[in-house]
């Protein structure tokens, strides 16, 4: 499989990429190909975490992923949280706790959240730092962001048990 | 050329026998960076990372062999921590948990950083590389493979498919030093492996010099007072010889992460730490 013209598949719609360079990463592809720009961009070598996506459900850098390698892997970026103009709830929980300063981390942080929180929805908060480690916030303290996931959190159990009664 | 996603080891080394010059990718945590500063421009690239048989591991007997696509996050397996716990402790400290996802034991080793976190692990357990191409496998000893700073012994058109190494009966410590618990590169580290039944305790370091080494002396030294009957724990005359020993074993260099001398003393403190934690009784 080489990679002149390669088709990434990026929050369930297929996406060709015409005339790409084989060094390309995906952040940059996504961002400057494919304009889905929520992904961020900041140390481009692991550091900071802005970039996080999910591949094939599990969160990654994707400034650390070569673009034609993740051809025929499922890619979720920040644009594929939420459903149409409906924001995710952890976004919402972000808004409810004033977790976003100057909101560069933010993007990478939701996918890292969301993602915790559908592997494990009741995470305490060792669980929770652990977690966002690889995600630099250098605004918030993150005092407001590990608010935001109680609320997220104690929301989705909430929701469930209120699921699971009717 | 483009990029080539492998689906099998034999495919992998066909592709690497027609072109020697390919460019190997497993995780991409270190190569990307590189990439990404245009340091490493990717004509051809090979992606190693969906080959189903470099994520298998296996138990035979006392030895254990781990393909050389696990990641760090994969080596949390509680299967393997109870076989190799300070390989499953070294691999939580590397990067962050996107980092962990992506980064291979494979990876770790090619990349061959003095720095290379599950290194000291696997040169304290003697692991041995069983390397492959499309024409000879063969093995070689973790020491001999990573040759310098950075530099290991693959030939053109090997890649690493595995890793091998016994399995001892005995607690295992894996320490590290760095500015903080996330997304740190290692300033020293230091392994020590207890085995039982051959009386040993075997002491890898990281950063500590360009090659990877055991500290021979101090292991001999320990292995005579360590009580190998009631593992019960040890005098601080014995401890600090046993630091003293490690420390001196050392050859660091000054960096931008740390001096010698740091990392002389913290190798010493991180060599009495370990030795305290295996001792029954002794809690951390």
């Amino acid at each position: 499989m080489t990679s002149e013209i390669y088709t990434l598949t990026v929050n369930g719609n297929d996406h060709h990429v015409i005339d790409g360079h084989p060094s390309e990463s995906l952040l940059w592809v996504l961002r400057e190909r494919l304009e889905l720009s929520g992904s961020k961009n900041a140390c481009e070598e692991g550091e900071c975490g802005s970039c996080t996506v999910l591949l094939d459900g599990e969160i990654v850098c994707s400034c650390l992923v070569l673009a034609a390698s993740a051809v025929g892997r499922e890619i979720t970026t920040i644009e594929g949280l939420g459903s149409g103009k409906e924001i995710s709830d952890v976004q919402k929980a972000f808004v409810e706790a004033g977790a976003v300063q100057c909101g560069f981390c933010t993007p990478g942080l939701l996918v890292t959240i969301d993602q915790l929180l559908n592997t494990n929805p009741d995470p305490d908060e060792l669980v929770v730092r652990e977690a966002i480690s690889g995600n630099l916030c250098r605004c918030t303290g993150y005092g407001r962001i590990l608010e935001a996931v109680r609320i997220a959190s104690n929301n989705r159990i909430a929701q469930n048990e209120e699921e699971k009664s009717k | 050329m483009g990029v080539i996603i492998a689906k099998s080891v034999n495919e992998a080394c066909a592709v690497l026998a027609e072109n020697p010059a390919t460019t190997v990718l497993a995780g991409g945590t270190d190569l990307m960076v590189q990439a990404n500063r245009g340091a490493h421009s990717l004509e051809s690239v090979l992606d190693l990372s969906r080959i189903p048989e470099l994520k298998n591991w296996s138990l035979e007997g006392s030895e254990m062999v781990l393909g050389a696509g696990i990641s760090y996050t994969d080596l949390a397996d509680p299967q393997i921590a109870a076989l190799v716990p300070a390989l499953t402790q070294a691999a939580r400290t590397v990067g962050s948990p996107q980092i962990r996802n992506a980064g291979t034991l494979g990876g770790n080793l090619a990349t061959a950083s003095p720095a290379g976190d599950t290194i000291p692990v696997l040169v304290a357990m003697d692991a041995v590389l069983q390397l492959k191409s499309s024409t000879e496998n063969r093995e070689i000893a973790i020491t001999e493979f990573i040759t310098g700073v950075k530099t290991n012994a693959l030939k053109p058109g090997e890649i690493i498919q595995s890793i091998k190494m016994p399995v001892f009966q005995g607690p295992q410590e894996f320490l590290k030093v760095g500015t903080r618990n996330a997304m740190v590169i290692s300033v020293v580290s230091l392994a020590l492996v207890t085995d039982f039944l051959g009386r040993k305790l075997r002491v890898g370091v990281g950063s500590v010099s360009p090659v990877p080494f055991r500290a021979t002396a101090a292991e001999e030294f320990i292995a005579q007072e360590f009580d190998w009957e009631t593992n019960s724990a040890l005098s601080e005359k014995v401890i600090n010889k046993f630091s003293e020993l490690v420390a001196d074993s050392t050859k660091p260099i000054d960096d931008h992460r740390g001096t010698a001398d740091y990392r002389k003393h913290a190798v010493g403190v991180l060599a009495k730490r370990a030795l305290e934690r295996v001792c029954a009784g002794e809690k951390s």
